[in-house]
């Protein structure tokens, strides 16, 4: 008796924790709340609190090759455009920008601007980044952006001179580029980060300047880098030097560097952050449905796509019909609905709808099951077997990853429901699922890809040849190269336009890749914030964020 | 003693070469490289790159640089933090892992052994279940449940510390207790059932014959003997505490080592996994000589320099 009594009251004890706890809850959660809602008046402080989810490898432009390094280079420095508020270039470094007649010499007019120590900024500061960048001595793995240059591909694999590449400083302020064929989206590019100029003055004598905040990082954008503790957070304030400061409303941004979803979201209920979520964070996969039906979800759609890459080169995908019959066996929109929950768009193409819009329709219709089985049932006579029990085993192969599972199982189930066919999961590690699917030991394997640009040839030109690097497919189409190339050298946007479609059109009638879905960011900010840009790259700039 | 712990460090750096050696090979077989992405590099950037890192030269030849690199204590540049080197990550990192790892010894030395003397001394009777109640929660429940279980109610609902980051006291509380917990509840079982098993032994009852206070009897008999498994576990404890935990600087966002030791391997950043690796084994392995001193401190019956229990 007395026994059970003492169990009674130690259990009593641990649940009275519990209760206390809880029920301390409510009024303190509705003080963060009203603490929130302060804003509306004039003196609102403009400081912004975003996490940017890890230390960026690197802050020299000439080494950046990820977007974490991307967000943080686009606020502190400036290229010769910016991608607006309505995602075109406008002229920011450049005050004057003349094309010539082949499209393939532009003439820059550097604007009166200085960087963050008084130094003028000068033609030379982008010719030597530039430069820099394509040197092999400073291993730049993103060097390969600037393959547009004349000369550029030649100085970086070793087999041309430092002097041929086509960028030049012709004075102080005028800069002559050169470029290997006619590329409408170069003011595209010109904003791109790889693209950023460099102080050369302090670049030249100091070649560890990036690596730390400090009066060696100068800057020529709408804010300094102020403080830079290495995995934990990055300061940027105002810079009262940029030559557009007036635009400029925040005084602060902190950068934390948080990598955790869930303490992300919670930082931000608590009201120690302003900003959750792509494209600098990311939110709970199980949070986004309360979130929606709260309202407070924010949903944009980004020029990037999810697919499944067929092996061409070994049975059974080696059919055109068989890849067919197992693309049209995929209800897309089941999986956003039930599984991803963040609207994006099934995808019935390979250029996301920002590049072609025609694609929100795609080429096929989703989930098209009738069409698959008559696919099906083509590409077992051409591969003469009879039944789909037939067909040697299938491997279905992603990296690693609770989202990448559920996708898989999913359509695995889809496949075995609409077509019959039995199809194994194989899930590794990062590094060895990318080494297999180089070496295209994969039957079907999940791919991303990202748009670095706002432009189709970015969706298209890894599958140009077989033994190109991002292809993966061993699929290769002279009319799809021809296509191709002779949008290379079309100087007409229009016509040029129709030169990508008509390659897609090729590429989508062989379909070596299974489209799934267009990805979409989706975060969550403080209500009184306003005018943070993310671009339809999901690229972020703060230039023109304030609080109200 | 000095020739017992003369022996212990030639033991010491043996094992430690056998770790590098065996890290180095399983590294290097392990399929991907530093520079895998999705997005492939140019096949010319990349043969740079492999020359520019020394990965172009034959595997003895990288193996007896590294070697000869850790010597010197210069594990060389991160492949993917462009800006820091090994050894910076390693400066950067560690004070705040060793910071927040003290703060939970403490609480979990203070507070286990404190249930443990608790409950062996009520033994069956209420706080002896209280303690042990408590003991099994934190066995049981995982660290990241407890850190979210902290951060829910102590920082979201009530408002008494931040949900997350680095930056003072009030924000080092949470993980700690949450990085706390288990070796918590392991110390105040082992206290227990090591004190019960003492409590039963003959001396004890001596004492007690000789009229000594009860106090004196468990703090001078007891807890000193019963505290050697304690002393024990104390060794790794220490070592991985220390070291920082992933999944606790991952969740409360604190800038510290235990970070990198997951993610340079999903990165297959080679030097800064050599460079954790050797800092975690020297740290294992003096950890584990000292608590092997400790005990001929707490229990002269142990004697090192026989060697009998000192392996």
């Amino acid at each position: 008796m007395n026994k059970r009594l003492s169990i009674f009251f130690s259990m009593l004890l641990v649940l009275s924790m519990f209760l206390a706890a809880c029920s301390g809850g409510g009024d303190n959660a509705d003080g963060g709340e009203k603490g929130g809602d302060d804003g509306g008046k004039s003196d609102v402080p403009q400081e912004l609190r975003v996490n940017i989810n890890t230390e960026p490898p690197s802050l020299n432009p000439g080494l950046a090759e990820d977007s974490t390094s991307g967000t943080v280079l686009r606020n502190v420095l400036e290229g010769l455009t910016r991608i607006n508020q309505d995602g075109k270039p406008e002229k920011a470094m450049a005050d004057d920008i003349k094309v010539s007649e082949d499209g393939k010499t532009y003439t820059f007019t550097i604007r009166d601007a200085n960087w963050s120590n008084g130094d003028p900024v000068i033609a030379k500061d982008f010719e030597y980044a530039w430069k820099w960048a394509l040197d092999p001595a400073n291993n730049s793995t993103y060097a390969y952006q600037l393959y547009y240059l004349e000369g550029a591909e030649a100085f970086n694999t070793g087999k041309g001179e430092k002097d041929a590449v086509g960028v030049k400083a012709i004075d102080e302020k005028t800069l002559e580029v050169k470029l290997v064929n006619p590329t409408p989206y170069f003011e595209e590019l010109t904003a791109f980060y790889t693209y950023l100029p460099v102080n050369s003055k302090i670049a030249e004598a100091n070649p560890e300047w990036a690596t730390d905040a400090g009066e060696n990082f100068t800057t020529n954008g709408p804010f300094h880098l102020v403080e830079w503790a290495h995995s934990d957070k990055i300061v940027l304030e105002k810079s009262e030097t940029y030559w557009d400061a007036e635009t400029v409303k925040l005084d602060s941004i902190e950068m934390i560097m948080i990598n955790d979803p869930n303490t992300e979201l919670s930082m931000f209920d608590n009201g120690e952050l302003d900003w959750a979520g792509a494209p600098t964070g990311a939110l709970p996969t199980d949070a986004m449905q309360a979130l929606k039906d709260e309202g407070r979800l924010v949903t944009q759609p980004i020029a990037g796509i999810y697919n499944y890459k067929f092996n061409t080169t070994a049975e059974p995908f080696n059919n055109v019909n068989i890849r067919k019959a197992f693309a049209h066996a995929i209800n897309r929109q089941e999986l956003i609905d039930n599984i991803l929950q963040g609207e994006q768009l099934p995808a019935m193409a390979i250029v996301p709808p920002s590049m072609f819009e025609e694609n929100e329709k795609g080429y096929f219709s989703d989930n098209d099951v009738e069409k698959a089985k008559e696919y099906l049932q083509k590409g077992l006579e051409e591969l003469g077997y009879k039944d789909a029990s037939e067909l040697p085993a299938v491997t279905l192969s992603y990296n690693t990853s609770e989202a990448h599972q559920k996708i898989a199982q999913a359509i695995q189930d889809m496949w075995k429901q609409n077509l019959g066919v039995e199809v194994t999961l194989d899930n590794a590690e990062w590094n060895v699922f990318l080494d297999n699917v180089n070496q295209m030991d994969y039957q079907v394997a999940r791919m991303g890809w990202l748009g670095d640009f706002n432009d189709a040839i970015n969706f298209l030109e890894m599958y140009r040849d077989a033994d190109g690097g991002n292809n993966n497919t061993g699929w290769e189409s002279k009319e799809f190269q021809d296509l191709l190339a002779k949008s290379a050298t079309e100087t007409d946007p229009e016509a040029r336009q129709q030169l990508l479609k008509d390659a897609e059109a090729v590429f989508m009638e062989d379909m070596p890749v299974a489209p799934i879905y267009f990805y979409t960011n989706n975060w969550v900010q403080a209500e009184n914030l306003k005018d943070v840009a993310v671009s339809g790259l999901g690229d972020v700039q703060y230039k023109w964020a304030h609080f109200e | 003693m000095a020739k017992y712990i003369g022996k212990r460090l030639v033991y010491m750096l043996l094992s430690l070469w056998m770790i590098v050696t065996a890290t180095f090979f399983f590294m290097r077989i392990a399929p991907g490289n530093p520079f895998a992405s999705e997005k492939k590099l140019p096949p010319e950037i990349e043969a740079n790159l492999n020359a520019h890192f020394g990965l172009d030269k034959p595997w003895y030849a990288q193996y007896w640089e590294y070697l000869v690199r850790i010597a010197n204590w210069d594990f060389g540049p991160s492949f993917k933090y462009k800006s820091q080197t090994v050894n910076d990550l390693i400066n950067e990192g560690f004070p705040v892992s060793f910071l927040l790892g003290m703060e939970a010894i403490f609480i979990a030395v203070a507070v286990g052994v404190l249930l443990g003397i608790i409950a062996a001394l009520k033994h069956n009777r209420w706080p002896d279940y209280t303690a042990m109640i408590v003991a099994v929660l934190g066995i049981s429940v995982p660290s990241f449940i407890m850190a979210s279980f902290l951060q829910y109610f102590l920082a979201i609902k009530m408002g008494i510390f931040p949900v997350a980051r680095w930056e003072s006291f009030m924000h080092s509380v949470l993980p700690a207790v949450a990085l706390a917990s288990t070796p918590m509840a392991f110390i105040a079982r082992l206290t227990r059932s090591s004190m019960l098993e003492v409590l039963a032994n003959d001396y004890i009852k001596t004492a007690k014959s000789k009229g000594l206070s009860r106090g004196v009897i468990t703090v001078k008999h007891t807890i000193r003997n019963a505290l050697l498994p304690v002393v024990t576990y104390m060794g790794p404890l220490t070592a991985g505490i220390l070291t920082g935990s992933f999944v606790i600087e991952r969740i409360f966002g604190i800038p510290g080592l235990g970070a990198h030791f997951v993610t340079s391997i999903n990165n297959r950043d080679y030097t800064v996994i050599m460079g954790v690796t050797v800092f975690y084994s020297i740290l294992l392995l003096v950890s584990i000589l000292l608590v092997d001193i400790a005990y001929g401190i707490i229990d002269p019956r142990i004697k090192l320099a026989g060697g009998k229990k000192g392996e």
